[in-house]
């Protein structure tokens, strides 16, 4: 009896303990959410709803609206992720399953440098190195795909291309370096029962990768959150023009770039508001983008194996 | 583990010693003396902190700070309290200067320019423009470098038919407000497309960051116009052009033009420094330079670090504008610098 | 036999491509480095570790201040983020099914995607407003906010993945709840999390934007928390925007300096992870 209330104390106090953390770390999202809100009531008041959906972007006439940046935001961050995901899934799946173990620790790190570089590095590298190269790219597109929408516009190099190549090379390291850790967590006996029913080398990774599907999309949403919010690399690349276009020629404009570049600057209540209201857009977006991806992890840990939690702790006690 | 362990300590270790400073680096404080922080314009900050380190030189316990967020920023910083001084390449406007605790001086400390900057391989001559070509261009009405308006101010040179790729800043900024205040008195048209503010909605064009970001996109962009203060052309050896000033005449940027421009703004010189000397009378005058501003509250509410910046802006406007012309700076005139000095007296030291 | 044929054949074209996937992430790696330590390595001398910034027009100089104000920021942040991110972390997995486990990992991600900037902002608004001054406090903050969800959210995948029949075991030999985790689920996991804390070290070690307004930077000397302090990612974003060719030479070296320390705290990480595998492996 003794052992049961001690044994009770100890999972209360050990529950509270780290739920206090949990706590303040909502917390903490939370007062961000408040402070960005009480910062952009001005605009908010003036606006309204329209602010989601004007084109227009001018300081001097006091005329602010956010879509153009919610354009450019979407559009880069999820060509990035395209362009990434499979090189970084490629790249756990390589290090964690195919490469000889003497190889593995280099390539580890090689790809963990990836993640040290800092962002103004690679946006200088981005303006220096990158742009040019692009450049040369649209300069030598034929004429006939010049036609097509999506590569239509002067070759300036600065553009959408270029920042979603950007933002795809820094994600890279964090997404495959956490889809690697999750799939060497998958235990040994589940790939040996794969080889002992005769699978191929790709149907064992398959299966792997099915197990540890709720860790390898957060390990990609965690890139497609570190792609919304990446700011100085993009800001160098990107033309920094706020338009709407499909073009991946044209320059365009991100939520994290304006409110960079502009934040500064910003002279005027209703400027400086209207600028607060894009960081609140933003912030909005990642709610919705974190909504979306859990009710499809929602779907697919519907078929995972419940563990156990309370009820056996319960019965062990 | 272990080795974690000792990195960690040893991180720790070196931040708990209290400023056991590295041996022989100029501007190293002697202890306790005053550490004064300033925020504001990226374009002046070559200068300053030639200053602060010569100052700091003369006066080993006067440790001045200062970080170029923007002249927004600085101002903003200003009002807020959070540093001691702005500085500003626009002056403030009536309504940023209602929320100061006090009023604000301005005290201009060098002049600067901004030039037109281009990307054009095949040409060996200086381009010539003039204000209204420019702002055309801007506004995107030009927009091939063989167009006849180009071709007729530059007879001789071989215009390609590229198009011209306009590059303008990306984020708020002084520099902006100097060329744009520029436009807008010699266009119509521009002031009443585009106005005059810090941060402006473009007609056509790419935004590069900062004065070196404006001039990378330049240099790497062919058929590039933009437009950088001058120190930056300089340093970085790109081609500017000359632009027409009120006079009528062709002036290309440079220490001794603007100067003149200054020169000629002297005489009409507002008590409260608060002027702009873009397109200025004169013949010798460069028509885009600007004042850059210091800015002081004038009853401060740290008197020590009133007095020590005092002293410091009197050596700023005397001994320390002969740093202003290798840097690329204009110094300035002096009928301006002693209507500064005794601007200073106002600010109240006790 | 077809079918058997065409499975081994997509396996190897599969095994392929993961290969060349390895190869086109580490193609722009060897550019960017190229780049940098060409750019850089000629104005990396002693003076640059030991000397402070020398105004315009005298050679020489150093980030040495910038160099000990970086290790100061992150250590401040790290202090912040390590053990808020891991509790949480602990606290989600343990208790997964429940409200607060999902509001906590929302609201990890949630913070995740929140630019530097406007986290910079924040951290404006609550500790340098009422403070009235810039400081490496804020600056530790600031980064310490942008690290807790990377720490959580790896933590927590990590402790998930540990079979529950460790859990189990130790319950069933009588350990508390809170022994149970801390002492056989969490060093489970341990070598992972290592990762995680890491790509958050790796992550805020470059970041400009939140220091902006608030550690400012500092030209001279200084190891007061409370006063603004110089940061590596600072001081070459200062010197890269400005005009000058030797400022340009500083900020590679700089820039150099930042992405060897982030390295080298990656390998002695690795090694520390290495050897503790081995310790559990044998065990």
């Amino acid at each position: 009896m003794i052992r049961r209330f001690f044994g009770r104390r100890d999972e209360v106090l050990f529950r509270s303990a780290t739920g206090v953390f949990a706590l303040l770390v909502i917390a903490g999202v939370i007062a961000i959410g408040v402070a960005l809100y009480r910062e952009s009531m001005l605009s908010i008041r003036e606006f309204g709803f329209q602010f989601w959906q004007t084109d227009v972007w001018d300081p001097v006439a006091g005329e602010f609206g956010a879509k153009p940046f919610i354009w450019g935001t979407l559009y880069s961050s999820i060509l990035a992720l395209l362009i990434s995901t499979p090189i970084a899934l490629g790249i756990a799946v390589y290090v964690s399953e195919l490469c000889p173990p003497a190889l593995r620790r280099t390539l580890v790190f090689l790809t963990e440098l990836l993640a040290a570089i800092p962002s103004i590095v690679y946006g200088l590298w981005g303006i220096f190195v990158l742009v040019p190269f692009v450049r040369q790219i649209e300069v030598a597109t034929p004429e006939w795909m010049k036609v097509i929408p999506l590569f239509s516009g002067p070759p300036l190099g600065v553009g959408m291309l270029s920042a979603a190549l950007i933002l795809a090379i820094m994600v890279i390291p964090f997404s495959s370096a956490v889809a690697r850790e999750v799939l060497r967590s998958v235990p040994q006996a589940q790939r040996e029962g794969a080889y002992a029913l005769g699978a191929t080398r790709w149907e064992a990774i398959r299966m792997a990768l099915f197990y540890a599907r709720t860790g390898i999309v957060g390990a990609v949403m965690l890139g497609f959150g570190r792609a919304l919010g990446e700011t100085m690399a993009v800001t160098m690349v990107i033309g920094n023009n706020p338009q709407v276009t499909w073009s991946l020629y044209a320059p365009q404009y991100t939520m994290a770039a304006v409110l960079a570049n502009e934040f500064a600057e910003a002279s005027g209540d209703l400027y400086l508001h209207a600028l607060v209201e894009i960081g609140l857009v933003l912030f909005i977006l990642t709610l919705i983008v974190n909504v979306i991806s859990r009710m499809f992890i929602w779907s697919m840990a519907a078929q995972r194996p419940r563990v156990f939690r309370r009820s056996a702790l319960k019965a062990a006690a | 583990m272990r080795i974690l362990s000792i990195v960690c300590s040893a991180v720790l270790a070196l931040s708990a010693c209290s400023g056991s400073p590295p041996q022989q680096s100029s501007g190293m404080p002697t202890g306790g003396g005053a550490a004064i922080n300033g925020a504001g314009a990226t374009f002046p900050q070559p200068i300053y902190s030639k200053w602060f380190a010569e100052y700091n030189k003369l006066h080993p316990d006067v440790r001045i700070n200062y970080q170029p967020l923007g002249s927004g920023a600085g101002i903003r910083q200003l009002l807020a309290g959070t540093v001691f001084f702005g500085a500003s390449d626009q002056p403030m406007k009536d309504d940023q200067m209602a929320k100061a605790p006090s009023r604000v001086l301005h005290l201009p400390t060098v002049l600067g320019a901004v030039v037109p900057v281009y990307n054009l391989s095949g040409i060996s001559e200086e381009l010539k423009f003039t204000g209204p070509l420019l702002a055309d261009i801007i506004l995107g009405k030009v927009n091939k470098w063989n167009d006849p308006a180009v071709a007729k101010l530059n007879p001789a040179a071989k215009l390609p038919p590229t198009d011209i790729a306009v590059v303008h800043r990306s984020e708020g900024s002084g520099t902006t407000f100097v060329w744009a205040d520029y436009l807008a008195k010699v266009s119509p048209d521009f002031k009443n497309t585009v106005g005059v503010d810090s941060s402006l909605k473009w007609p056509v064009g790419v935004g590069g960051k900062g004065n070196e970001g404006v001039a990378a996109l330049v240099r790497q962009t062919p058929g590039a116009l933009g437009y950088i203060e001058l120190v930056w052309a300089l340093q970085n050896k790109i081609a500017f052009g000359a632009v027409q000033n009120a006079a009528g005449k062709f002036v290309k940027a440079s220490v001794d033009s603007v100067t003149a421009a200054a020169a000629g703004a002297a005489a009409n010189m507002p008590a409260d420094f608060r002027v702009s000397i873009t397109n200025a009378p004169g013949e010798e005058a460069y028509p885009i330079a600007s004042f850059t501003w210091l800015l002081f509250l004038e009853n401060p509410q740290d008197k020590t670090q009133a007095r020590i910046m005092a002293e410091f802006a009197r050596w700023a406007l005397t001994d320390g504008q002969k740093y202003a012309r290798d840097l690329g700076y204009a110094p300035l005139p002096q009928t301006v610098v002693d209507m500064e000095l005794k601007a200073l007296e106002q600010i109240r030291l006790q | 036999m077809n079918r058997n044929r065409w499975r081994r054949a997509l396996s190897g074209t599969i095994l392929v491509l993961c290969g060349a996937s390895v190869v086109v992430a580490l193609v722009p790696l060897a550019f960017i480095l190229f780049y940098v330590v060409s750019q850089g390595i000629a104005s990396l001398n002693v003076a640059f570790f030991t000397q402070l910034p020398k105004p315009v027009g005298e050679p020489g100089g150093g980030m040495a201040n910038a160099i000990l104000g970086s290790l100061v920021v992150t250590g401040l942040a790290a202090v912040l983020a390590i053990p808020i991110g891991i509790m949480s972390g602990i606290y989600a997995a343990e208790y997964t099914g429940t409200r607060l486990a999902s509001s906590v990992r929302f609201a990890a991600d949630t913070l995740n995607g929140v630019p530097s900037i406007v986290i910079g902002v924040f951290v404006y608004t609550i500790a340098v407003l009422p403070l009235g001054r810039f400081s490496a406090l804020a600056g530790g903050i600031a980064l310490g906010i942008m690290m807790i969800p990377l720490i959580m959210r790896t933590t927590e995948e990590l402790l998930r993945l540990v079979p529950s029949t460790l859990r189990e075991g130790a319950l069933a030999l009588g350990a508390t709840r809170g022994r149970a985790v801390f002492t056989v689920v969490v060093p489970a996991a341990l070598p992972g999390i290592l990762t995680g804390i890491l790509l958050a070290l790796a992550r805020i070690a470059g970041e400009t934007a939140p220091l902006l307004f608030t550690a400012l930077n500092n030209r001279f000397w200084s190891t007061d928390i409370t006063q603004p302090i110089s940061t590596l990612t600072v001081q070459v974003f200062t010197y890269a925007t400005g005009p000058y060719a030797e400022w340009h030479q500083q900020a590679w070296a700089g820039a150099l300096v930042l992405v060897t320390l982030v390295l080298i705290c990656s390998l002695l990480a690795r090694i520390a992870t290495a050897r503790m595998e081995r310790l559990q492996r044998g065990s």
